[in-house]
């Protein structure tokens, strides 16, 4: 199979097998985001394979500073991904994870080599559209007015500052209003908004005044994580905050 | 959980509430940055200009020893008395050995972060000088009996209102609130100083090792002051202060301006290079360099976070640090707060007891991202996490680690767990948020959505 696939790619067809790495807390929680990549990708015309498992990239572990443990879930993750053809991941986080850390994690293992290839062909969602597949325009229709949240690890880790702009721009319907100030963390950062929960919470609300100032009906990031932070507390207070994943309104037809 | 740590949760909990001191903070710092990006924007290429300041400290700190040899002999080939100390403890014996010596009663100080580090102002007053901060911020601070809230700006935290009621209590001299009013009350008191002192004490800001000079910013020329009128001066150096040639200071000037405060240049800079020298109308009798490691050498053996004795102490990471404006700049507990501080402060003092600093970061990335030096500050935490973690594992954490990585790492486990969490999540419900409920680190400020009905996997195995 893999084989005719690669030679249908030499032959000129586009056809790529993308394999999905879903993180654990979309699989769970946030289900609708990865079915809504995996219509995306097939209406493009490719082919999207899931692993079993593992189920998580390691960095609750790693950004807790047990890396010994991180690693044996990111080892797992190697050897299921050491073949695919190309992986996407929707979140800025995990795919930073993948991308940046791995190496960091995996440098002087036997494993350095692995985790570089990883890194080579692994990408955040937005990104891989707009960069690896160089599309922007996916006919969805979307009549709101939204803002966009960077998670910070896309933003700052995978420089993804541009990709779903330009995704979001070519939505019908669809107006962007910018927050001030644009990139500031939402208070999430994984395992450290349960140890600090009142300074992550202090964070989110500061988060939730800017979406607010810009009166938008729907808030949408690249990550789940910010949005679970984001929701969590905007419901929380009654405010009438929404959010809602790229991929998502990207599938809106 | 050791003392510190929990006083910085205590005090982060108890001011992240504080909605009126995170106004006071935010309100700042958005001004600070816009005249930031207003100066940045003064420079040809900024992220070239951060890759020279990056390698030109990377190289002063990889050749600190030769740094240090070349600055020390050519200062004292001027007359300038070079002492070095190991320990803060030490630095303090030989400050007290000089007034002592000089029969000193009242010293002067310009603003020094270092100072602050060896905790120099108890030891002194301990010994019976009195000691005066002549920069206002710290004036304002050392009047309150508190140390600087932040590296650069020590007393942001506080309106004019209450800067007059401090005046008005411990000056008897308060006319207004304006703050033209209030400078020139502490003008007043800080000018009888100056004539009455029989030491200045500064920090310094560069140490140039090509031509054995000391630099100094400031803003107020109080430092100019503290430095020129007192007989005999001391200048209290860290040793990663190096920079190896003057022309390096025509990018770290600027650079520390910009970063510091959004300011093309600061006010004051001047270069000291020993005492008064024959035929010299001014200037002090004496000059002493103090040299102090306290610790910087174990940073510099840390191959991994050496470049973090590039810091040029200007505060960017601090003004963008989204944790700062929501805990305050005494939460830390720390000489040095923000990002650099809770990197640096386990190599200081002990990683042990500082290393909740590095837990207590959302790893956003901004700080690494402004530093004007790249220091790579949130994998410097990454890092402290990382060994603070081996130094002494949390059973309980290592033990839920490798729980949940043997889970996620097999399917069948986690479809068992995936159902189990939707059976759970009902008994979570009537506890959400009390005492009772697992998840209420989270449940008690914020709602966590529920596990789908069908699982992203369940849907894809369903779909196949």
């Amino acid at each position: 199979m893999y084989g005719i696939r690669r030679a249908c790619i030499h032959l000129g067809k586009q056809i790529m097998t993308i394999t999905l790495f879903i993180p654990c807390f979309v699989d769970l929680m946030y289900p609708e985001v990865g079915i809504s990549i995996v219509r995306i990708f097939e209406k493009l015309g490719h082919q999207v394979v899931v692993p079993p498992a593992p189920a998580c990239c390691g960095q609750p572990a790693f950004n807790s500073g047990y890396w010994d443990e991180a690693r044996s879930t990111a080892v797992k993750v190697l050897e299921q991904l050491q073949f695919a053809e190309t992986v996407v991941v929707p979140s800025g986080s995990c795919g930073a994870m993948l991308k940046v850390f791995y190496r960091e994690l995996f440098a002087g293992t036997p494993h350095a080599g692995t985790a570089q290839k990883l890194a080579a062909k692994t990408h955040e969602f937005s990104s891989f559209l707009v960069n690896q597949l160089g599309v922007t325009d996916l006919g969805a229709n979307f009549p709101h007015k939204v803002t966009f949240h960077d998670g910070c690890h896309g933003l700052r880790e995978l420089n993804n500052k541009l990709p779903p702009r330009q995704l979001l721009a070519k939505v019908r319907g669809l107006e962007l209003v910018e927050m001030s100030p644009p990139e500031t963390c939402c208070g999430f950062g994984g395992t450290f908004s349960a140890k600090f929960p009142a300074i992550a919470t202090a964070m989110g609300e500061g988060k939730c005044a800017s979406i607010l100032d810009t009166q938008a009906d729907y808030v949408v990031s690249c990550d789940s994580s910010c949005l679970m932070q984001i929701q969590g507390l905007a419901s929380r207070r009654q405010m009438p905050v929404k959010t809602i994943h790229l991929a998502q309104v990207l599938a809106a037809s | 959980m050791t003392a510190p740590a929990a006083q910085f949760k205590a005090d982060a909990g108890r001011l992240s509430a504080d909605l009126r001191q995170r106004g006071i903070i935010q309100t700042a710092m958005g001004k600070y940055e816009v005249v930031r990006d207003q100066r940045k924007a003064g420079f040809q290429d900024w992220q070239g200009a951060r890759e020279l300041a990056a390698r030109t400290k990377f190289q002063a700190v990889n050749h600190l020893g030769q740094y240090l040899e070349d600055l020390a002999s050519k200062l004292e080939a001027r007359g300038t008395k070079v002492h070095w100390a190991g320990t803060g403890a030490q630095a303090r014996e030989i400050i007290l050995a000089i007034l002592r010596e000089k029969q000193a009663r009242v010293v002067v100080k310009s603003k020094s972060m270092t100072s602050e580090e060896i905790h120099l102002n108890g030891a002194l007053e301990g010994a019976g000088y009195e000691v005066v901060e002549s920069d206002l911020g710290e004036f304002i601070m050392q009047l309150r009996g508190e140390p600087p809230y932040h590296l650069v700006f020590p007393s942001m935290h506080l309106t004019r209102g209450e800067i007059r009621d401090l005046f008005a209590e411990k000056l008897h001299d308060a006319p207004s609130d304006n703050p033209e009013d209030l400078t020139m009350v502490a003008r007043r008191v800080l000018r009888q100083k100056y004539l009455q002192a029989d030491i200045g004490i500064t920090g310094a800001n560069f140490a140039i090792a090509e031509t054995g000079m000391i630099s100094i910013t400031e803003n107020e020329g109080n430092a100019r002051l503290t430095a020129a009128l007192p007989k005999t001066m001391i200048t209290l150096v860290g040793i990663e202060k190096i920079l190896p040639r003057l022309a390096d200071l025509g990018l770290f000037l600027p650079m520390l301006a910009v970063m510091g405060a959004g300011q093309l240049l600061t006010g004051y800079n001047t270069l000291y290079g020993g005492p008064r020298q024959p035929g010299e109308p001014d200037g002090p009798e004496e000059f002493h360099v103090v040299f102090l490691d306290n610790q910087r050498t174990a940073l510099l053996a840390d191959a991994e976070q050496r470049d973090a004795l590039g810091c040029i102490r200007c505060g960017a990471c601090l003004n963008v640090c989204p944790i700062f404006p929501n805990v305050g700049g005494h939460t830390y507990g720390t000489t040095y707060g923000g990002p650099i501080g809770s990197v640096i402060t386990p190599h200081l003092r002990g990683l042990a007891e500082w290393k909740h600093l590095s837990d207590a970061s959302s790893l956003c990335g901004a700080c690494s991202e402004t530093c004007p030096v790249k220091i790579e500050l949130h994998h410097h935490l990454l890092q402290n996490r990382r060994n603070g973690a081996q130094a002494k594992p949390s059973w309980f954490q290592k033990t839920a680690f490798k729980i949940f990585a043997a889970v996620a790492n097999n399917a069948r486990w986690w479809s068992l767990v995936t159902k189990l969490a939707r059976v759970g999540q009902v008994f979570q419900k009537p506890v959400k948020g009390t005492a009772l409920d697992p998840a209420s680190v989270w449940t008690k400020t914020r709602d966590l959505p529920p596990v789908a009905k069908e699982s992203f996997r369940e849907w894809w195995k369903g779909r196949k």
